[in-house]
């Protein structure tokens, strides 16, 4: 057994250690904001933070989170209220199919975190999911918009 | 967390249990779907047109036929259905159509096909019919209430108002009453002139559960004892399955069974990770038959040697133009190659179904629900009436959803373990190798310019795979598909002699529809060869273009817009140049201006992109401006770095390491979508804007380097991103 909290909550899987983060939130605890595109760390729709960090779970082996803390696109909302990088994505109208947009708004948060006044060139470095439909130039306008929502509410 | 079936599905249980099925009732599903669902309407009132429910809380809830892909059609479908409506659009919610009440009630929703940039302006009149049959039902109840005639009564915002009195009532207190109401057969629509919705920025219906990660997609589709399954395909198209050592695996951890298929191997286990692990380590034999050898050398001799060929049939002939080429000052001559392409959506195929008995259940993110009910009936042997599709938000489509193999795939698997539930899924590998490619095309052009440098002849030789030959034979018309000479056949200039010849070379490799289709490619060829013979004619490429375009008022007006919004002719830094393209396609007109510098070692840096379109009438200008957006990255991606290419029959790219996607840091800063919607038509949105693109910058190239790009992808042209 494979003890890991996510979103708050502790699971138990009963797993082959070496199972992908990925597949064991989809298809065993049934979380399913992270998606599956490439299944090689290349295109970020799998994003989650592992104690705070992104990564990109189709990669990660679920024995590596084990008695760690798993954070997904559900666990974002506080009491009900998004976070701040998903009010500006809807503020900016970011999503089109919306596929990569959990892992594009989890390396945002990602990326605030660490850095609360990005510049373009630190989006840049840090934005590398891909998105099929092209939304990159309302993600960069929505994370600028986040920065700044994020600075007057901690001011 | 549970979702209940929406109201027309309840019915459909009701009904086909009454005839002996009952499929699914025993089920508890959590279905993707539209987040608004009958669990979340309060309280279901009575339906006003096939499309339209109006409940006792005054929300409306407008049925989508058309599938959502990203395009924004979930919004701007229920857009036209409320500007005649004239209900409350902050209390309008979505739920998409339901395959079999679209069977049993003769398809009152029409088309469910979404392709061709075509749901918007193939359905506007019907929907707009539709919200304003049901606003004259519910005047005409409230009318009656008062004992007033109807014309003294308005409606505005969900509320009906007697002129006269000012008395008021909302539209779910007389929703009842109007729906045993007949719907008025003729409406008179709205001038565009009153219109309050189209037009107008409107947030999209669809975001809000996106941002959330809420599970709309058909990857997320979880049902009770569902299991799961991965499939292995014969990696030379055409090919078949040869034995499969399913021994090998027995006895795994959650293996349920290996399931054989003509073409391919699937095995179904209790999650898809064990599924795919198991699949790989099976050793699987496949009899490639005749085209285990071909590669993208053979395919591309294949294709050219159309261009070679005597007796081709001859798709447009107007004038002489052998006359018009021995009389010539100048003649131009190139020849011009596109590869193959994959659509590379970001969800990879994929199909849950459920076969019970004679009855099956689908849930699938398809571009065309009804083409995939037929798919899963004709799959399963069992009557239309026995199948339900779940339409569920597609992570992008592109074209590739409107094909359905992946379709006929799962129901065979379900079929395999009958009872229950499988979720079929492509790796992305899978994905990758098993596309219904962008043709590959090639065309030889010859022009004839006279004295003044005016244009006086073309020919055209097109050779290409057709896609028609695959999916409507029947358009084939004398061996010439029109189809694939999209932007040739009915190009926009005026040529005194014209010739086009087309010779349709169809390798093993399969071709589909990938976003605006032939005119990806077309407009790269035209566009491309009519900068060569301005620059042969020593004419600026935009007067050359405009002189040819003056009995197009709309082509020329997007050519102008993008002409003036670029500041085409004025002074630029040094080292910046410029290159223009217009082409029209889907019904709307597009042009682009590219502004860029190349280093001398062939860094390109894509300064500014100018898209002028004019789709007729704009629904939602936000989302109008997401598809020029879109059409930027999806068509830079191809012309940059685009390319499938075969060896032994098969494709080498796998993923995205090998097949790359444009990414944030890559896309140009500058991107400026002009909207010059000129009314009087309804064009589409989704892929127009991409049609100039690839001509307009390799120009742009031309104008920098004086290197003529005649063969896509830029990656094989010495050229790169800076």
């Amino acid at each position: 057994m494979i003890e890991l909290t996510v979103n708050g909550r502790k699971h138990s899987v009963d797993v082959e250690p070496e199972m992908p983060l990925l597949w064991v939130l989809r298809d065993v605890l049934d979380v399913k904001g992270p998606k599956f595109g490439c299944g090689i760390a290349q295109c970020g729709a799998c994003t989650v933070h592992l104690n705070g960090e992104p990564v990109r779970s189709c990669s990660v082996p679920v024995s590596a989170a084990a008695g760690q803390k798993v954070l997904t696109i559900e666990g974002l909302a506080q009491r009900g209220q998004l976070h701040p990088v998903q009010r500006a994505w809807i503020d900016h109208e970011v999503p089109q199919c919306g596929y990569c947009q959990s892992g594009q708004i989890m390396s945002a948060v990602a990326l605030l975190g660490k850095n609360r006044n990005p510049s373009d060139q630190d989006i840049d470095a840090a934005m590398t999911n891909i998105c099929r439909c092209g939304t990159y130039a309302r993600i960069r306008t929505a994370i600028h918009a986040a920065a700044k929502t994020l600075k007057s509410t901690k001011a | 967390m549970s979702i209940p079936f929406r109201k027309s599905r309840r019915h459909f249980l009701r009904v086909s249990a009454a005839v002996g099925g009952g499929l699914a009732i025993q089920l508890t599903v959590r279905a993707p779907a539209l987040a608004q669902t009958a669990a979340s309407r309060k309280a279901s009132g009575p339906e006003l047109t096939a499309w339209i429910i109006v409940n006792p809380d005054n929300s409306v809830l407008i049925r989508v036929a058309r599938s959502e892909m990203g395009q924004g059609s979930s919004t701007g479908l229920p857009m036209l259905v409320a500007e005649e409506l004239e209900c409350d659009w902050s209390k309008v919610r979505t739920e998409f159509v339901s395959t079999s009440e679209q069977v049993r009630r003769n398809r009152p929703w029409g088309s469910m096909a979404t392709g061709g940039s075509r749901s918007i302006r193939d359905s506007q009149e019907y929907l707009r019919q539709a919200g304003a049959a049901a606003r004259e039902m519910l005047i005409a109840a409230a009318a009656q209430r008062w004992k007033v005639p109807g014309s003294e009564c308005d409606a505005e915002n969900g509320v009906i108002t007697h002129m006269p009195s000012q008395r008021k009532v909302r539209f779910g207190q007389v929703a009842q009453a109007a729906s045993k109401l007949e719907p008025p057969r003729d409406v008179k629509l709205k001038d565009p002139k009153e219109w309050n919705l189209i037009g107008k920025y409107a947030h999209r219906l669809d975001i809000p559960d996106k941002v959330r990660g809420k599970p709309l997609f058909g990857i997320d589709v979880q049902l009770p004892g569902m299991a799961y399954a991965a499939i292995a395909q014969c990696p030379v198209f055409r090919g078949k399955l040869a034995t499969v050592a399913g021994e090998r695996i027995k006895g795994m951890r959650g293996l349920i069974r290996v399931v054989q298929l003509e073409d391919a191997v699937a095995v179904v286990a209790d999650n898809w990770w064990r599924a795919n692990r198991m699949l790989k380590l099976l050793p699987i034999e496949w009899d490639t038959g005749a085209n285990g050898g071909a590669s993208t050398e053979s395919i591309r001799e294949f294709v050219r040697f159309g261009l070679e060929d005597s007796g081709v049939p001859v798709a447009r002939n107007d004038g002489n133009v052998e006359t018009a080429f021995a009389q010539a000052a100048k003649l131009v001559e190139a020849e011009y190659f596109a590869p193959f392409l994959n659509h590379a959506a970001m969800e990879p195929m994929n199909c849950t179904a459920l076969v019970k008995g004679d009855r099956v259940e689908v849930w699938a993110p398809t571009q065309n629900a009804e083409a995939t009910h037929a798919a899963a009936a004709a799959t399963a042997g069992v009557p239309i009436e026995n199948v339900e599709v779940h339409l569920t938000h597609l992570g992008g489509g592109f074209g590739r959803r409107g094909f359905q193999d992946y379709t006929r795939q799962a129901v065979a698997i379900a079929k395999a373990v009958e009872g229950r539930p499988v979720k079929l899924l492509w790796s992305r590998e899978e994905d990758m190798q098993h596309d219904y490619y962008r043709p590959m095309t090639l065309m030889r052009f010859k022009a004839a310019l006279d004295s003044s440098g005016k244009l006086t002849a073309w020919r055209v030789r097109d050779a290409s795979h057709s896609i028609m030959a695959g999916v409507r034979p029947q358009e084939i018309k004398e061996g010439v598909d029109r189809h694939a000479l999209g932007g040739i056949v009915d190009m926009p200039y005026e040529v005194p002699n014209l010739k086009i010849e087309f010779a349709m070379r169809n390798s093993h490799v399969p071709v589909g529809f990938m976003r605006t289709v032939f005119h990806s490619q077309n407009p790269f060829m035209r566009e491309s060869f009519v900068d060569e013979m301005a620059f042969a004619a020593g004419r600026d490429p935009y007067e050359f273009r405009r002189a040819m375009l003056q009995k197009r008022p709309r082509d020329l007006g997007v050519l102008d817009a993008a002409a003036k919004s670029s500041g085409w002719g004025s002074p630029l830094p040094a080292g910046v140049h410029r290159g223009i393209a217009v082409q029209d396609s889907h019904g709307s007109y597009a042009a682009a201006v590219f502004e860029v510098s190349v280093s001398s070692d062939g860094e390109l840096d894509i300064r500014r992109v100018v898209v002028a379109v004019d789709p007729g009438y704009v629904v939602n200008p936000d989302s109008a401006e997401a598809q020029v957006q879109s059409c930027v990255a999806y068509g830079l991606t191809s012309v940059l770095w685009g390319e499938i290419t075969l060896k032994e029959g098969r494709v080498e790219q796998s993923n995205f390491h090998d097949y790359r996607i444009m990414r944030l840091a890559e896309m140009p800063k500058r991107i400026e979508a002009v909207l010059v919607p000129s009314g009087g038509f309804w064009g589409g949105m989704g892929e127009t804007p991409l049609a100039p693109l690839a001509p307009a910058l390799c120009n742009a190239i031309f104008a920098a380097t004086g290197k003529r790009i005649r063969s896509l992808p830029l990656k094989n042209q010495g050229l790169r991103l800076a």
